[in-house]
């Protein structure tokens, strides 16, 4: 996992639930199957209603066409992820080319399948950043100082600490994380 | 140091004699469940990992229950059974409920089980995993779908988890899990007859949000609660997740035990929470004082009064799901709609074929339910997860327009049944049946005659 990432973000509000984030009508791909893998990656995030994708205009899709997101990073409000525990979810967004979600909280399953998966790195924010960004601006997250920092204006936000997850998304992911720790051998 | 049932449980999996909130502890798995949905992603992750030619960690406590998009015409959809059989057959799965009606290779829309009796089909895992007795008090039970909550109604601890979790259990047995903190909730008094738990859970998502309970134990209890039978108990912690809860649990008494027993002769051990137990909070409830509660569109926790949403006008009625299609839920509906025909499109969908079968044997008033509801109008589909979650275009009840429907599923966000803009108002199987009948979001006060609760132990 890169330390700093950086690139366009992707603003979108509060409850962005599972469906949102991939509708279930298209759970009848495999993603353990390469071919349809890619499929999550152009569905990313095609359930938000689209007055609310890409705030604050909204009308805006996180894949404009082919598989992949212009988007690097994801903001959100509370709740990120809620709903289903289906890891279609990160993993459309990670196919989609988006490894960064910072928001105020997330949903537990969406959080685990997130890091346990090796998908993207879920980043709490102690302060609503909803607000004070637009879709499509230039922002770097830097993971190892817990910052994120919008590039035009260089304001700085501080990110809430990975705390005791850090070590897995430092392995890769729980399989990774669980042979270093020598329960996996 | 006092302990709840949820870290009670946690410890004894995890072979220690205390644990503590926010402690991460290896824990081990006493059942892993995956259906079609999440089972072929998690085969992908336990293969590569662990090899084409590694084995589960024991076939007889792998269970596998296709149940989401069963009756569709969706050609990868029926793939997927196929994924699942392969790994079935090549594993040697013990339990593994296969929707025998689906032929490899056929394509189109599958026929209907012909007899809910002998088909090896059982439909929504939540509510087939009790019946077919997977589910004990005491025990660890994990499953690739979020409504896995729904088990801790038996004293468990049961919680829902990605593919690539379920891919390493699948493997190994084991699982990190985050010991969560416990909120109680506690209803006092006798439930009336017009509620159900269903508004139980609702009154409780609209009074913490949907992240009120976010990592955390929900612990269900008081007399109102012990008075319920176990498919009303299965129905509130079945929506705990619905409150980002980590999962939910009501300590097992004699009517889990009786529930339980007639359909497992595995042994199992009983918790209970300490009388010292700690709690990050604890929220007591007159039930006498609750009314028939809905959630409005786009949220479970946009609480309303269900006489408070009179002019609000739907186009569908829809009662089925793990959370609102077991029986107790059609014999509630079936005392509504009995000798009342409905004025929108109403769509019954039984769970399971167990559930199924009830329609034609439990009756309401000499009439078997599924009497009530054809005379009342309504359509009966198959045991499925059905349109709860939408799924593919052709699937049964699912919402293609952008209608209002009340629905005693378990989530409302948008799209959940089809339609991005269709309007999902969350509701108990009574509240459903009364709105069917006028049109509009109904208080079901006006249409019960019974002066005792339906879901009564």
């Amino acid at each position: 996992m890169e330390k700093v990432i950086r690139g366009k973000a992707f603003v979108v509000g509060d409850n962005i639930d599972t469906d949102q984030i991939i509708p279930a009508e298209y759970l009848s791909y495999n993603p353990a199957d390469a071919d349809e893998r890619k499929y999550f990656g152009k569905y990313a995030m095609s359930g938000v209603p689209l007055a609310q994708s890409g705030l604050p205009k909204g009308n805006i899709p996180f894949v404009a066409s082919g598989f992949a997101s212009e988007f690097k990073v994801i903001i959100g409000g509370r709740n990120f992820g809620c709903g289903s525990s289906r890891e279609h979810a990160p993993l459309a967004i990670a196919e989609a080319g988006c490894h960064i979600v910072v928001a105020e909280g997330f949903a537990r399953i969406f959080y685990r399948n997130s890091i346990n998966g090796g998908y993207l790195v879920p980043v709490e924010t102690p302060v609503r950043l909803v607000d004070k960004f637009t879709t499509g601006s230039e922002v770097e997250v830097d993971l190892s100082a817990s910052v994120l920092r919008d590039v035009a204006s260089g304001k700085e936000y501080k990110l809430s600490s990975l705390g005791d997850v850090a070590a897995i998304i430092e392995a890769g992911g729980v399989f990774e994380y669980a042979r270093n720790s020598g329960m996996l051998k | 140091m006092g302990m709840t049932i949820t870290e009670k449980i946690l410890a004894a999996k995890a072979g220690k004699s205390q644990v503590a909130p926010g402690q991460n502890i290896w824990c081990n798995v006493d059942i892993l469940m995956t259906h079609d949905i999440c089972g072929p992603g998690t085969i992908g992750v336990f293969e590569e990992r662990f090899g084409r030619d590694a084995k589960v960690f024991d076939p007889a406590r792998v269970v596998i229950i296709p149940d989401h998009y069963i009756f569709t015409a969706d050609d990868k959809s029926h793939r997927n059974v196929d994924i699942l059989r392969d790994f079935a057959r090549r594993q040697g799965i013990k339990h593994f409920y296969d929707p025998d009606f689906i032929k490899s290779g056929v394509g189109g829309m599958p026929p209907i089980y012909a007899d809910y009796n002998q088909t090896s089909y059982r439909g929504v895992c939540h509510c087939a995993l009790p019946q077919n007795g997977h589910v004990r008090p005491g025990e660890l039970l994990l499953g690739t779908d979020s409504h896995t909550c729904t088990h801790g109604a038996f004293g468990e601890f049961a919680t829902g988890i990605g593919n690539t979790d379920a891919g390493f259990v699948m493997g190994t047995g084991k699982l990190w899990l985050k010991t969560p903190s416990s909120i109680k909730f506690v209803f006092h008094g006798p439930m009336p007859a017009y509620l159900m738990a269903k508004d139980l859970i609702l009154h409780v998502i609209g009074e913490i949000s949907t992240e009120g309970a976010t990592y955390m134990a929900m612990e269900f209890a008081g007399d109102s609660i012990r008075s319920l039978n176990v498919d009303e108990r299965m129905t509130i912690c079945n929506m705990a997740i619905e409150a980002g809860g980590k999962n939910g649990i009501i300590e097992p008494d004699d009517v889990t035990l009786g529930y339980v027993r007639a359909r497992t002769s595995e042994p199992f051990e009983v918790f209970a929470s300490d009388p010292d137990a700690r709690y990050a909070r604890v929220i007591e409830f007159d039930t006498s004082k609750l009314e028939p509660t809905v959630a409005k569109p786009h949220s479970p926790d946009l609480r309303a009064k269900a006489r408070d949403l009179a002019d609000v006008k739907i186009q569908r009625s829809y009662i089925g799901s793990c959370t609102g299609g077991k029986t107790t839920d059609f014999i509630a509906a079936a005392t509504v709609l009995a000798g009342r025909k409905v004025a929108v499109e109403t769509f019954i969908v039984p769970a399971t074929t167990e559930v199924d079968a009830d329609l034609d044997n439990q009756k309401v008033g000499g009439k078997s339910l599924r009497q009530i509801f054809l005379e009342a109008g309504c359509k009966v589909g198959p045991a499925s997860c059905a349109a709860c979650l939408g799924g593919p275009v052709d699937t049964f009840g699912r919402a293609n327009e952008p209608i209002n429907v009340v629905a005693t599923t378990n989530r409302n966000f948008p799209g959940r049944m089809g339609h991005k803009e269709a309007g999902v108002f969350l509701a108990s199987p009574l509240t459903a049946a009364a709105s069917a009948i006028t049109g509009r979001i109904t208080d079901p006060r006006d249409y019960i005659s019974a002066d005792k609760a339906v879901g009564l132990a």
